[in-house]
């Protein structure tokens, strides 16, 4: 098993180009807005007998397998203490957002299963039961539709509720409440009830975890009005993102996926959020604008290590707002490279690359020089074969292919 | 003073009738008798046909309300269910709520209102009994047969009839329309078009109230919500998970089941293996009451000891009215396939009638002060039609509003500027 993690703090030996420090504050397009400009993120993938691998073209590390052991050896021997910020893993960086948003208001609460004694299947809430109660963390029975009807509720009537899905998978069986109710009854109440709801969970292809636990939701729920969709791939976004959802009025879903929860990254001490609204420019460019969303991102800066190798320069873009997308990020970066390639962990059909390449066309035909290349997941129920899984997914060889098509 | 609804009585086994809508002071109510109980044996489920059937359910069972006082005069000292004033009050609340539906009718068969209307004539006993026992803070979830629920709980007809004619001035700026009345001054919490979906939507309510205080300390906080849906909805999973979690959390809310055999053309007999829903309540771990939901003073009684029972903390309470109603499922159903026979056993069980009768009989109002206020009533509703008449259509600009508690849900355009900045946003489209 390897692990692949992004970290400013990492040993020496293993770090290709520095990491900016983390200045949220500056932003490279938009001087009115703040942005984090990340440059450059490199990535080193350290195995777990402890031996490192600089070149992550072999296949098996570029699957983002989690190690939990492994990672916390790492992360005591990479910490240095003089450097600003504090280093933690994803997940942690959840429950640090969580928390800080629970002290600060004390009508934000935590439903789902096992979210209380059990500290979450994927550990975001761990300790927060002991700490704020059994109320206030509330270990829910199996019940999605219910007790995300609750949550929409609890949210009608002044609490802040932050409802998580087990899996990402399991929220269908909460559609009915997700849609007609989150979605729909502040228009349908004329304005009278806000639903300050936010609902999480992990989603995505795992590792291995069969078809049902392997469902992207975000294609599912994008057409639902009233709702706001975020996906978070890092921890300071994922900090930033559950800490801004927290706080806005609307209903928010965020988007978690199963393979991020133990990278590593050095995140600010000092409290911060991420626009709900806004896309993340991760490594500017010239030649080809790529899109991409969550898990995907680690997949495309693999490609780009390639793609830079074979000399061409990337921009690639974090959409991170699922719905609605920021077309002012995206539209900068089409007006400046003319072409297009989104990478997604969506099916093909009715998934978000389709809903951005047509509003893409719709808002930018006259700037691409190329039609807009989409690459998604494969329309099959995810298998559960290592080798049928892995070309399910989009691999880092088939988005250096496209960028090379496209550039043609 | 011995609660009617010890845990003890409820949880052990199935709730026979002649139990039912006890009150503290009061034992010797006559009920049925034993031998015709609730539905009448399982073995006539199958051998009589389904109209028989229903009536045969009814037969020599609960006694009207004149004749329990009757009775309770005639053995203890006369203590009347009610004073003269509360006795007003549940009167005229019941006029609104008939005046008002059968205005509603007129309006739509003359064009002023569209769509599914559900009309809650023969019902209204529940609503009065149960909703003018609650505190503004209180909360109220209803169905797409809310109109009346949303007039108990305080909402203005006018605000009601703009509403379902598409105004502005409706009570969600026409936007919701007959299935989604809500309020948040009057707190009705909707209103919900799919059946089951604003269960689970009051458990969150009362949980927001027990969540009040204890976590936030609010000491005195002790609102408690009412659900109230149907027959049909009892056969629903949202049933079921909000039944468990409030009992599970002792959620200070009273589930209402308005029982009115059915679920438009689907009699409850022939969806539900056991029809008795009061049943299911001690499945769940709280009380499971019957009552006769065309007698409002019945109905105030129990729900007394309910909403009680959610107040002080004790958790919630399952209540099933046996009520009726008069017209279709909504305005669209040709209301064909119920027995006529049935639908004049109800109709002599007319609440309205009933009230009348009991408030005369015992002296507590007189002819003249009943004709006042229904004059006042019909008065009411003709100013909330003229009201609703005289109020403007929602202008286009409209569309847009209220989809976002914050507009920025709309996100940032190619110029860079959030959309809502752009004071013509309105006017465009909303997608994104």
């Amino acid at each position: 098993m390897a692990v692949i993690f992004q970290g400013v703090g990492a040993a020496a030996a293993l770090a290709s180009s520095p990491s900016n420090s983390f200045d949220s504050n500056k932003s490279v397009f938009a001087p009115r807005r703040s942005f984090s400009v990340r440059k450059g993120a490199s990535f080193a993938v350290v195995r777990s007998d402890g031996t490192v691998n600089l070149n992550p073209k072999d296949r098996r590390a570029q699957l983002l397998i989690s190690n939990a052991v492994a990672t916390k050896a790492d992360s005591a021997a990479a910490s240095s203490s003089s450097k600003p910020g504090h280093e933690l893993l994803l997940f942690e960086a959840l429950l640090e957002g969580l928390e800080e948003e629970m002290e600060r208001d004390p009508h934000v609460c935590v439903m789902g299963e096992d979210v209380g004694h059990y500290g979450g299947s994927y550990k975001v809430t761990k300790g927060l039961a002991k700490k704020f109660g059994d109320l206030r963390v509330l270990d829910t029975p199996i019940a999605e539709n219910s007790f995300t009807g609750m949550g929409i509720g609890a949210a009608m009537t002044g609490l802040r509720p932050v409802v998580e899905g087990m899996n990402m998978g399991f929220l269908l069986l909460a559609f009915n409440q997700i849609s007609n109710n989150c979605g729909m009854l502040h228009y349908t109440s004329g304005g009278q009830f806000t639903i300050p709801i936010v609902i999480r969970g992990p989603g995505g292809v795992g590792r291995q975890l069969g078809a049902e636990h392997s469902q992207r939701l975000e294609s599912y729920f994008q057409s639902i009005p009233g709702i706001q969709m975020v996906a978070c791939s890092t921890p300071y976004n994922a900090k930033g993102l559950m800490k801004a959802a927290i706080r806005s009025e609307n209903p928010v879903i965020l988007f978690e996926h199963v393979l991020l929860y133990n990278l590593k990254e050095r995140i600010p001490d000092e409290d911060y959020i991420c626009n709900l609204e806004e896309a993340e420019m991760v490594r500017p460019g010239e030649h080809v604008t790529i899109l991409t969303y969550s898990r995907m991102r680690y997949h495309v800066m693999q490609a780009a290590k390639t793609l830079v190798n074979k000399g061409y320069d990337p921009e690639v873009i974090d959409i991170r707002s699922l719905k609605p997308f920021d077309l002012f990020t995206i539209g900068n970066s089409v007006k400046k490279t003319h072409r297009v390639l989104i990478v997604e962990e969506c099916m093909r059909t009715g998934g978000i690359g389709a809903s951005l390449t047509a509003a893409i066309t719709e808002n930018f035909n006259d700037y691409l020089d190329a039609p807009i290349m989409c690459l998604s997941s494969q329309d099959v129920p995810t298998p559960y074969a290592g080798t049928l899984e892995e070309v399910t997914v989009v691999q880092p060889a088939q988005i250096v292919t496209a960028v090379e098509q496209l550039c043609q | 003073m011995a609660s009617a609804f010890s845990a003890a009585k409820f949880s052990a086994q199935p709730f026979p009738l002649n139990h039912t809508s006890t009150t503290s002071h009061d034992s010797s109510i006559v009920f049925a008798k034993p031998t015709s109980l609730f539905l009448g044996s399982t073995r006539k489920l199958r051998l009589t046909s389904s109209s028989k059937f229903n009536l045969s359910r009814r037969s020599g069972t609960v006694d009207a309300v004149s004749d329990v006082v009757k009775q309770k005069k005639s053995k203890s000292s006369p203590s009347l269910l009610i004073t003269k004033e509360e006795g007003l009050e549940l009167y005229e609340d019941l006029v609104l709520g008939r005046a008002f539906e059968d205005m509603c009718a007129q309006m739509y068969y003359r064009g002023k209102m569209f769509g599914f209307v559900h009309l809650y004539n023969g019902q209204e006993a529940v609503s009065t009994g149960f909703i003018k026992l609650l505190k503004q803070q209180d909360s109220v979830v209803s169905t797409y047969r809310d109109h009346v629920h949303a007039l108990s709980k305080g909402v203005p007809a006018r605000a009601v009839m703009s509403e379902l004619f598409g105004k502005t001035t409706g009570c969600c700026r026409g936007q919701g329309g007959s299935m989604h009345m809500f309020s948040r001054e009057h707190n009705v919490l909707g209103g919900f078009a799919f059946i089951g979906e604003g269960i689970p939507i009051a458990t969150g309510a009362a949980f927001t109230s027990k969540y009040k205080r204890e976590v936030l300390k609010e000491a005195d906080c002790d609102h408690v919500t009412l659900a109230f849906f149907g027959d049909g909805t009892c056969n629903n999973g949202q049933f079921f998970e909000c039944l468990n979690m409030a009992a599970l959390w002792k959620l200070p809310i009273v589930f209402v089941v308005e029982n009115n055999l059915w679920a438009i053309g689907m009699s409850h007999l022939r969806a539900t293996s056991d029809p008795q829903i009061y049943k299911k309540g001690p499945a769940f771990g709280m009380p499971g009451i019957h009552v006769d939901g065309m007698d409002v003073l019945k109905v105030r009684e129990v729900a007394k000891e309910a909403i009680g029972r959610a107040r002080r903390g004790e958790g919630p309470t399952l209540v099933e009215c046996e009520t009726y109603r008069f017209r279709g499922h909504s305005l669209a159903d040709p209301d064909e396939l119920r027995d006529p026979a049935e639908k004049a056993h109800y109709a002599a069980r007319d609440p309205i009638t009933a009230l009348k009768k009991y408030l005369i009989e015992n002296s507590l109002a007189s002819e003249a002060e009943l004709k006042t206020i229904e004059k006042k009533i019909d008065e009411v509703v003709e100013d909330a039609v003229e009201f609703a008449d005289e109020s403007p259509v929602p202008a286009r600009s409209q569309l847009l509003e209220n989809v976002f508690a914050d507009p920025k849900g709309f996100g940032i355009g190619p110029d860079g500027r959030y959309r809502c900045e752009d004071p013509k946003f309105t006017e465009g489209t909303a997608h994104v």
